[in-house]
């Protein structure tokens, strides 16, 4: 690990296991979910360069997956998260084939549009409940001997997932894979002319990103034993895409602070409706005019260290 | 296949060409936005339902019919893009063209947010101009005048942005500003004019595709948000390169997914994002396009 990031590492980690003590359980779990999802795309964004407008696909497919397999086929938690997460690799396969013929702008609007596509698939599956989602997946017992329905054995599950996403994200974007993804996104004819195969390093991001974007979803169809529609929706794709904003593209901690911030806002204005949606609006408007750098972004150029 | 009944049959193709009409005023609006201002204008769906609430807000408030709001329509929301332009994209220009989806996807969230605040989100009947109601009886089915009307006017319209763009003075100096803005702008051509131009008369075609939808959909404030999303599988489909190109892939699609309305009705949805994905394995710089 880099020198820099030991100590907001340390503090990272004392946060989470002090914060169950503070602010209500439930709220922190969605907020670590997010923040997985967040760290994920971060890597694909941040790293690869890469805007996906579709990434609700792998997070809500991995829910959905990771529902039913706890559910109608009493798979065990641990179990149900890992087949939620080969299930959004696949998916992240799949459309990351197809994205990856096209650049830039056609590649948000191809993820988004097979997003989309995936969505109507799911209404109309007799198997995703439709409307109604899946509901009542049983958190169960891990490893046949942790009772999820604990709150705080909960928590610490959720946290340790995230732990582990980040560790594997962390890892992936300083190895020396990591800087032939930069290197693509800075000069892609540059990296090819040196013999780099650019898409496939760019699937593999893809697919990467989809998978934990995928343990992500999973472990919050666990957290919150359902998975809907919601979880699909480009509302979803577009959220994610906001905590990265916020947070800072391409820094290590931004995403997490911009999920927590973001899951925040949506729990203390949710007694206003769809008002929420027009202060994420302006949010985005504000963040992309003048705040491009992000909490992180900023905070990294005053101290003057990569965070 | 046989089965189908004709009335049926003939019954989706209208309403196909119906969806067509809005899918290639509004891929013809985005192609050029995108030509000129190298952004891909996420809240063109989110400015076609303005441009619906608009004819609403004239009927209700004013007392201005379907006829004025046909121009009026256009005009405001046209407006409301010249201040979108001029306060939020133009800051953006020589950024990482991924900003300027960002940021107009911020405004259809602020729009959509604020629309559905206000109107919930059943929307409103919107009446159909007395002229156009009614319809005539062919042999073979019934066809609604105004239906008829629909695609006629967007047809001309699309013909008519079209030879304005292929004929005119304005139209060639938009195309060379296209391929080289600042050489056009050494000419003495006042290219940040000509920019502001063309983001209003593209946002004033979705405003336009609003109106000439309020009497068939609702009004509604997510009526342009699902319909967005298949403008661009559209937009991939027929590639940005050509304004005939995506006219013709947006009347194509809609008769398809009417004819997948027909055949084989679980389709209906998705059938336009298959399209997209076969295209992009057999011509990934889509049918017109030219690969960047």
């Amino acid at each position: 690990m880099k020198k820099s990031h030991l100590v907001p590492t340390a503090i990272m980690v004392a946060l989470i296991a002090v914060a169950p003590f503070f602010v209500y359980p439930i709220f922190l779990m969605k907020a670590l979910c997010f923040a997985l999802f967040a760290c994920a795309f971060n890597m694909l964004l941040g790293y690869g360069g890469l805007l996906s407008f579709g990434h609700a696909l792998f997070f809500g497919g991995a829910a959905y997956a990771a529902a039913h397999a706890a559910k109608d086929w009493g798979w065990h938690p641990e179990a149900a998260l890992l087949l939620g997460t080969i299930t959004a690799a696949v998916l992240g396969t799949v459309v990351g084939l197809l994205a990856i013929r096209r650049q830039g702008i056609y590649f948000a609007m191809i993820t988004l549009a097979l997003a989309q596509m995936f969505f109507f698939l799911c209404l109309r599956t007799p198997f995703t409940g439709g409307e109604d989602g899946i509901q009542g997946v049983p958190r169960g017992m891990l490893f046949g001997v942790i009772d999820l329905n604990n709150m705080y054995a909960m928590y610490c599950t959720v946290a340790a997932v995230f732990l582990i996403g980040f560790a594997i994200l962390h890892r992936a974007v300083h190895s020396p894979f990591g800087q032939v993804l930069k290197a693509i996104r800075e000069n892609e004819p540059r990296a090819i002319s040196l013999g780099y195969d650019a898409d496939r390093y760019k699937l593999i991001a893809f697919i990467l990103s989809a998978a934990l974007a995928g343990l992500a979803g999973s472990t919050k169809a666990l957290v919150f034993q359902l998975a809907s529609l919601t979880d699909v929706y480009w509302n979803t794709s577009g959220e994610v895409i906001l905590m990265v904003l916020i947070g800072g593209v391409g820094t290590t901690f931004g995403p997490i602070a911009g999920a927590v911030f973001l899951i925040a806002l949506e729990n203390y204005l949710a007694q206003l409706g769809s008002w929420v949606t027009v202060v994420e609006g302006t949010i985005f408007i504000v963040c992309v005019l003048a705040f491009r750098r992000g909490i992180f972004g900023e905070l990294s150029r005053l101290l003057k260290r990569e965070l | 296949m046989l089965a189908v009944p004709v009335q049926a049959l003939f019954g989706q193709l209208l309403i196909g060409l119906i969806n067509g009409s809005f899918y290639a005023l509004l891929s013809l609006g985005l192609a050029i936005i995108f030509g000129l201002l190298n952004v891909i204008n996420f809240c063109h769906g989110a400015l076609y339902m303005l441009g619906a609430f608009v004819a609403w807000f004239l009927l209700d408030k004013a007392g201005l019919g379907y006829w004025p709001a046909l121009l009026l329509a256009p005009i405001i929301v046209g407006a409301f893009g010249i201040l979108i332009e001029r306060l939020f994209l133009r800051r953006l220009v020589g950024l990482d063209p991924l900003y300027g989806l960002l940021l107009t996807f911020g405004i259809v969230l602020f729009l959509q947010g604020l629309f559905s605040n206000w109107f919930g989100s059943s929307g409103m009947p919107y009446e159909m101009p007395k002229q156009l109601q009614g319809g005539q009886a062919l042999p073979f089915m019934f066809l609604p005048n105004y239906r008829v009307w629909v695609v006629g006017v967007s047809a001309v319209v699309c013909l008519g942005v079209w030879a304005v763009i292929e004929r005119t003075r304005l139209g060639s100096r938009l195309r060379a500003a296209t391929e080289n803005a600042p050489l056009v702008g050494a000419f003495g051509i006042d290219v940040p004019r000509l920019v502001t131009i063309t983001y209003a008369l593209g946002v004033a075609l979705a405003a336009l595709a609003g109106v000439l939808a309020a009497p068939i959909y609702r009004v509604s404030p997510l009526m342009g948000a699902d319909l967005i999303v298949v403008v661009f599988a559209v937009v991939v489909i027929g590639g940005m390169g050509s304004i005939l190109g995506s006219i013709v892939t947006g009347f194509g699609l809609g008769v398809l997914e009417g004819l997948t309305k027909v055949f084989y009705p679980e389709a209906s949805n998705t059938v336009i994002f298959a399209v997209m994905a076969v295209v992009l394995l057999v011509r990934p710089a889509g049918l017109f396009g030219r690969q960047a």
